[in-house]
């Protein structure tokens, strides 16, 4: 992001494709585009942008604004993959009934933003395919919307209505509820399946049971002081979600960070990959029954925390990072390197040892596909898009911190089956301990933070970090008093989730806990 | 006769735990883990016995009952078999029809519990344990039959006996194809990898322990209790069918301890091997296991076979 983009012939192009419809058109720093478009011209606009552009829905926000302009604010982030640039779009709309154009026909993120828009906001995409509760449980009362100014915790009571689950009928067909209170110390999820005979043919998964207000406990504080709750998003993402957090505040400012934070901010964000990845690879043989790779990948993991432990204080690299810069410095850099790499190549040899066992492999080879197109459809993230022949990476393709100043590969495979998922994290924590020996050799000297200025009042920005899962998105509008107004928390979970029920298809059920371990997606990232 | 049967249920009771508890043990000493000690499922049993019972509001008599169904049938089996003593002249019980057949018996009281509650889980365990059943209780009762054609008589005590007599007789082909196809049975009866796994949380993949997933406290001890008391006699007929030396052919105490000692150290031995190839193999794919036991069914029927043309 070092260089700026000239984005004007854009700028001109939309103001004169959408006259009176599209004012204020303007680019804001180096690569975004900003708009307001009137409510009615939103899906032809989106329309365009996809097919004239090839921009494509990155994320919604939608912001209550009654308290000072009576309205509703609905932002959209388009993006172009390839390029590297943003268009961010902002639609007004009125207080009473509040209602956009559905963007859920031609993409699939608006479909489950729109969603969750409603069940928070109360704000209607008109036009919904699939409009049924995401976030909403049957005990939140139908006029309450916990992100509204005035939203009230009410008394919950269950209104007795089950879930409307789509049903499979057919001679043979039963259904397998599991969760969501499950067997391990993870997360709650309901997942429902259809079977016949031991053959998954379908599955229906229900997220959400716990909701925790996580954006609305950003707003209205300094965001110093929020980079704590980034932190906690996904307790596995921490430095993710917090460097995603202290960009997007750094990106509202302005802040120049200094070159020697941005470096330190690669390595704790490659070792926050490496541990989950090598703790993920051990997982999964687990799930097949081979416990000896999983006993010698905690052992690693193990070594990792520790080290993590001596960086940051943190075993989870917690408390690490702040706005403006790094909160902690690497006092013998070269030591770290060294260490990692002694770790990556005792992994490397757990990884010949489990890859060398054919009841291992027969496992994984071939099952849980997801086929590249429903991955596309669904704009599916990280590992789980690279497995299925997806070539993305936030830190490639919209470069952060000093990734544009580092060597590394994304590797990518096709086949979309746990093996794939399996090999591409194999491959990235390489990649993570070359990006680690990198920093650790070209960490300049300086500060570790700068001051951060005030922000213009009334101002959005949004940064996207490549997280050990995928690509993580924060976007912040501050208000005219230096404290957070919006946050809206995008985990690589939130896309990912729904794609599982599309790879577990015509698997049998007992390979269900090895599909689900492929992707391992988080639940409190998903629910907010 | 009586006293023989009382021995060896003493034994096997008292042992089982122990058996499950080194198999867990060794297998964790393998993964470099410090692993429980081999005596901690005394304690789980003790811990589940002063434990409530807390059985689903759906279940039925069914539910109840075959906990003592399931833990009598596996412990009259254990008292039938010849753990410790083979006397001459005894042929009233130890037969291999009876032992197959309560067998049999407590798998299809377990299967019909598993079903009761009218949990997911459990009917999923059921028919996955029927599956695995069908194969494995004809393949055992086969395998068996290649070394009661020589002997003349489906008395194991009988062909205990006999392979004493001609000790050749063990390494024939008969006898080491059966035990191949026993080997693999053993594996699949008790839960164990590479068909089913014995350690894991995760219900949609299992075989026996979503059969009992409902069961909690005493009723849990006796069902735990009694797959252990399983694999002590699946481990007790591969040691002591196919290498009787030790087990005691008169009641005097000298050879009944020497009988106790032996049948434990090779107990022993099939504990440590188990735990080895629990750990070199992974779990299959659940329609692979029917290709095993398949095998090892053919393996048990060229037992039989050979066991016939070189008698």
């Amino acid at each position: 992001m070092n260089c700026v983009m000239n984005l004007d012939s854009v700028v001109a192009v939309i103001a004169q494709q959408f006259p009176n419809r599209a004012i204020d058109v303007r680019q804001v720093r180096d690569n975004e585009v900003h708009c307001e478009i009137a409510a009615d011209a939103l899906a032809a606009f989106a329309l365009y942008l996809r097919a004239e552009r090839g921009l494509e829905l990155w994320l919604m926000a939608a912001q209550d604004c009654r308290e000072f302009e009576a309205c509703f604010r609905v932002h959209y982030l388009f993006v172009h993959q390839a390029a590297n640039w943003f268009v961010h779009a902002t639609v007004r709309l009125a207080q009473e009934s509040p209602t956009v154009e559905s963007l859920a026909l031609f993409s699939y993120p608006a479909s489950r933003f729109e969603r969750e828009m409603f069940d928070l906001l109360g704000i209607v995409a008109a036009g919904h395919p699939d409009p049924r509760p995401l976030v909403r449980h049957g005990f939140w009362p139908a006029d309450y919307f916990p992100l509204r100014q005035d939203a009230r915790v009410p008394d919950f009571n269950d209104d007795g209505r089950p879930f409307p689950f789509g049903e499979v009928r057919g001679e043979g067909v039963y259904e397998i509820p599991v969760g969501p209170v499950h067997a391990g110390v993870i997360e709650p999820g309901h997942f429902r399946f259809s079977v016949l005979g031991e053959t998954i043919i379908d599955l229906k998964s229900r997220l959400y049971f716990t909701h925790k207000g996580t954006e609305k406990l950003f707003e209205g504080h300094e965001p110093k002081d929020r980079v704590e709750l980034a932190e906690r998003i996904s307790g596995d993402s921490s430095v993710a979600h917090a460097l995603a957090f202290c960009q997007a505040v750094e990106r509202a400012t302005v802040t120049p960070v200094p070159d020697r934070a941005k470096f330190i901010r690669v390595v704790l964000l490659e070792l926050e990959r490496i541990y989950n990845h090598i703790n993920d690879f051990g997982a999964i043989a687990n799930d097949t029954g081979f416990a000896v790779a999983h006993a010698h990948c905690l052992r690693l993991r193990e070594q990792l925390f520790r080290l993590n432990q001596e960086i940051a204080g943190s075993r989870l690299l917690r408390g690490s990072l702040c706005v403006g810069g790094v909160q902690v410095d690497l006092g013998n850099a070269a030591d770290i390197s060294r260490r990692v790499d002694a770790v990556v190549k005792d992994f490397d040899e757990v990884v010949e040892l489990t890859l060398a066992n054919t009841l291992v492999v027969d496992r994984l080879r071939g099952t849980g596909r997801l086929a590249r197109e429903i991955a596309s459809d669904h704009c599916v993230l990280g590992f789980v898009a690279r497995g299925s022949g997806i070539d993305i990476d936030a830190r490639r393709d919209h470069p952060f911190a000093a990734y544009d100043r580092l060597s590394f590969r994304v590797p990518v495979f096709e086949a979309g089956d746990v093996e794939a998922r399996t090999l591409a994290r194999v491959e990235e924590v390489r990649e993570s301990a070359g990006l680690v020996r990198q920093a650790a050799a070209q960490l300049p000297e300086g500060q570790l933070r700068s001051v951060v200025p005030d922000a213009p009042g009334d101002a959005a920005a949004f940064s996207v970090v490549e997280g050990w899962r995928g690509a993580v998105s924060h976007w912040i509008w501050m208000r005219k008093d230096q404290r957070l107004g919006r946050v809206k928390i995008v985990d690589p979970s939130f896309l990912n989730w729904h794609a599982l029920s599309y790879a577990v298809l015509d698997n049998i059920v007992p390979d269900f806990p090895l599909c689900n371990k492929s992707f391992n997606q988080s639940y409190s990232g998903n629910d907010l | 006769m009586v006293v023989t049967a009382f021995l060896h249920g003493l034994v096997a009771l008292l042992v089982a735990p122990a058996l499950v508890g080194l198999i867990r043990w060794v297998k964790a000493r393998l993964q470099s883990r410090r692993g429980a000690a081999p005596w901690q499922p005394y304690r789980e049993l003790a811990k589940l016995l002063r434990k409530e019972r807390v059985v689903s509001q759906h279940a039925s008599w069914v539910f109840r009952v075959t906990p003592y169904i399931l833990f009598g049938t596996t412990l009259v089996v254990s008292c039938l078999i010849p753990t410790v003593l083979a006397p001459t002249g005894v042929q009233v019980f130890g037969d291999l029809i009876a032992v197959v057949y309560l067998l049999i018996l407590g798998t299809f009281w377990l299967a019909l519990a598993g079903l009761d509650p009218g949990s997911a889980f459990g009917g999923m365990g059921s028919s996955r344990e029927m599956t695995v059943a069908a194969l494995t209780e004809p393949t055992m009762a086969i395998a068996i039959f290649a070394l009661a054609l020589p002997a003349g008589s489906t008395d194991l005590g009988q062909i205990v006996r006999r392979t004493l007599e001609m000790p050749t007789s063990a390494l024939g082909p008969g006898h080491v194809l059966a035990f191949a196809a026993l080997f693999i049975v053993t594996l699949a009866e008790s839960g164990r990898l590479p068909v089913d796994n014995p350690s894991t949380h995760l219900e949609l993949t299992m075989i026996h322990e979503a059969m009992v997933l409902e069961y909690s406290g005493p009723y849990l001890a006796l069902v735990e209790w009694a797959s252990a008391l399983k694999l002590f006699v699946f481990c007790v007929l591969l040691a002591n069918l196919f290498v009787p030396w030790g087990v005691a052919l008169s009641a005097n105490p000298t050879a009944i301890v020497v009988g106790i000692a032996a049948v434990l150290l090779k107990v022993a031995v099939i504990a440590v091997a188990l735990a080895v190839f629990e750990t070199r193999v992974a779990k299959l794919r659940l329609f692979r296991v029917p290709e095993l036991l398949s095998a090892s069914f053919v393996l048990s029927v060229v037992a039989v076979v050979s066991a016939f043309l070189g008698r």
